[in-house]
């Protein structure tokens, strides 16, 4: 799809940059990874009042045809049967060895579904799903460079967005969609995110997205950026490609378990791999820690369990909310336990740490049903 | 433009230099500029008083939430004062990197040693300001 040297820009790259944002290479784009107020502050923002970020980078597939349902339940692993028009569901797309090829929300709308996946998978993803498409009667499209995609996020989300919209916000359930106009603009308005708090998530028209982003500020939706973006997802214990899973963890072993249905009643690419892991048990598990002593644990850190290294920090910061250093590892299943101790080696020193429940941030906005 | 006192010097390395009141005894903490490139502060390991280190050695590290960096010592030196109020607020260092954010003060082994750091204005232009 594209060029891997080049790098790319979302629409709204000169806004992002007329704010004063940070900008880094994220998944081939340039992307902000904080504003000038910096990550604690716009992390707060989230918490307690409104949040909007450009997540236009995500990679969307289109699928129509006689045979949409029947060929996305093969390609994911939840049960798009289960999933009524209107419904967005969390879902995985797997190897047949049952590991992960990315993590995904699945739409579904009367004539069609779309998949949401990972800016860093989508080539990936587009490619494995493309090759499983055999004889099925469906179309497929690779639509991530025509769509934009905001998520506006926190307690005052329903609130602040209202007065732009053509419908009654308060009518989208969680993890529903819908059609609407948001200032105007034509969107699909689910009410997802990946920060705890309520919200949503807006897809339009590439050329809509910097329209709908001034309009998201002007209702005073705060620019946030992806550093906190990784640590509101961090403290709700949500998984994020390339540490907490990955092409060599099954979502049994990561505790995605409830997102794959081996009884759906038709197969599905890893059914498998997964069927027998669940016979014989998983050897690791995703656990989720927090720090006892001084120090601060990052991506790739050893972790350490009776005297031998089993894992890495998958994913490691200081959690702004409960100001405590937390994480995220694979410890061996029976030491997968809560108040489990072992040790976590932050830059030479292995500092003590705990199995905490996930998610550590429980006092989020987010209304489940 | 980062704000740099002209009554400091500087190391390459971002730190900063107050000679105190007291005999051969300097403060020292990290620029306004070095705050703004790591971003948000959330964690400092200091020495201990009575540590001794050597002209450039490491004497701590500073985390931000997305940058790890070491502190070097910009002379050589004994400890004779930590920062405490940097474990319960590490963000004083954005906020007042020249004040409340100084971290270590050193005794000096070798006054001289100060000569070799840079002026307010050297340290501007290394910045790039």
């Amino acid at each position: 799809m594209t060029d891997s040297t080049t790098i790319l820009r979302t629409p709204l790259y000169e806004a992002h940059v007329a704010l004063g944002a940070k900008m880094v290479p994220f998944a081939g784009y340039q992307m902000p990874v904080q504003y000038p107020t910096g990550i604690m502050a716009e992390h707060q923002a989230v918490r307690k009042g409104l949040g909007v970020f450009d997540v236009s980078h995500m990679g969307e597939f289109e699928v129509t045809g006689p045979d949409r349902n029947a060929f996305v339940n093969r390609v994911t692993c939840n049960d798009v049967a289960a999933l009524p028009p209107g419904g967005v569901q969390y879902s995985a797309i797997l190897n047949e060895e049952g590991t992960f090829v990315d993590d995904c929300t699945v739409y579904r709308f009367d004539d069609k579904l779309m998949i949401v996946v990972n800016a860093s998978n989508t080539a990936k993803a587009w490619e494995h799903i493309v090759a499983q498409k055999g004889g099925a009667n469906v179309r497929l499209k690779n639509i991530s460079d025509d769509v934009g995609l905001l998520a506006v996020q926190g307690p005052k989300a329903e609130a602040a967005m209202q007065p732009l919209s053509d419908i009654p916000l308060a009518s989208i359930g969680y993890y529903r969609v819908t059609t609407a106009r948001i200032a105007g603009i034509d969107c699909f308005v689910s009410r997802t995110g990946y920060t705890g708090e309520d919200g949503f998530e807006l897809y339009c028209r590439g050329r809509d997205v910097v329209p709908l982003w001034e309009a998201a500020l002007k209702v005073g939706a705060v620019p946030i950026g992806l550093g906190a973006r990784d640590s509101l997802r961090l403290e709700m214990g949500y998984a994020l490609y390339g540490q907490e899973i990955d092409a060599t963890i099954t979502p049994l072993e990561a505790g995605l378990g409830w997102i794959v249905r081996l009884d759906k009643g038709c197969t599905f690419t890893g059914l498998a791999a997964l069927r027998a892991q669940k016979e014989r048990g998983v050897t690791r598990k995703t656990v989720g820690f927090k720090l006892l002593g001084r120090g601060l644990p990052r991506h790739e850190y050893p972790v350490w369990l009776d005297g031998r290294q089993v894992d890495i920090v998958r994913s490691g910061g200081m959690s702004p909310s409960l100001n405590t250093p937390i994480g995220t590892t694979m410890l061996p299943a029976a030491a997968a336990k809560i108040e489990t101790r072992f040790e976590v080696e932050c830059r030479g020193e292995r500092i003590p740490a705990e199995v905490v429940r996930r998610p550590f941030w429980t006092h989020g906005s987010v209304r489940k049903g | 433009m980062a704000n740099i006192p002209d009554d400091l010097r500087y190391t390459a390395d971002h730190e900063w230099v107050r000679v105190t009141t007291e005999k051969n005894t300097v403060e020292v903490g990290i620029t306004e500029y070095a705050q703004g490139e790591l971003g948000d502060v959330v964690f400092i390991n200091l020495p201990k008083v009575g540590d001794k280190f050597g002209q450039q050695a490491a004497f701590g590290t500073i985390e931000a939430v997305k940058a790890v960096s070491d502190l070097f010592a910009p002379v050589a030196g004994e400890v004779v004062a930590v920062n405490a109020g940097l474990d319960s607020d590490p963000a004083v260092v954005n906020r007042e990197p020249f004040g409340a954010g100084w971290m270590i003060r050193l005794k000096m082994i070798d006054a001289k040693q100060l000569d070799a750091l840079l002026s307010p204005a050297a340290y501007r232009s290394h910045i790039g300001g």
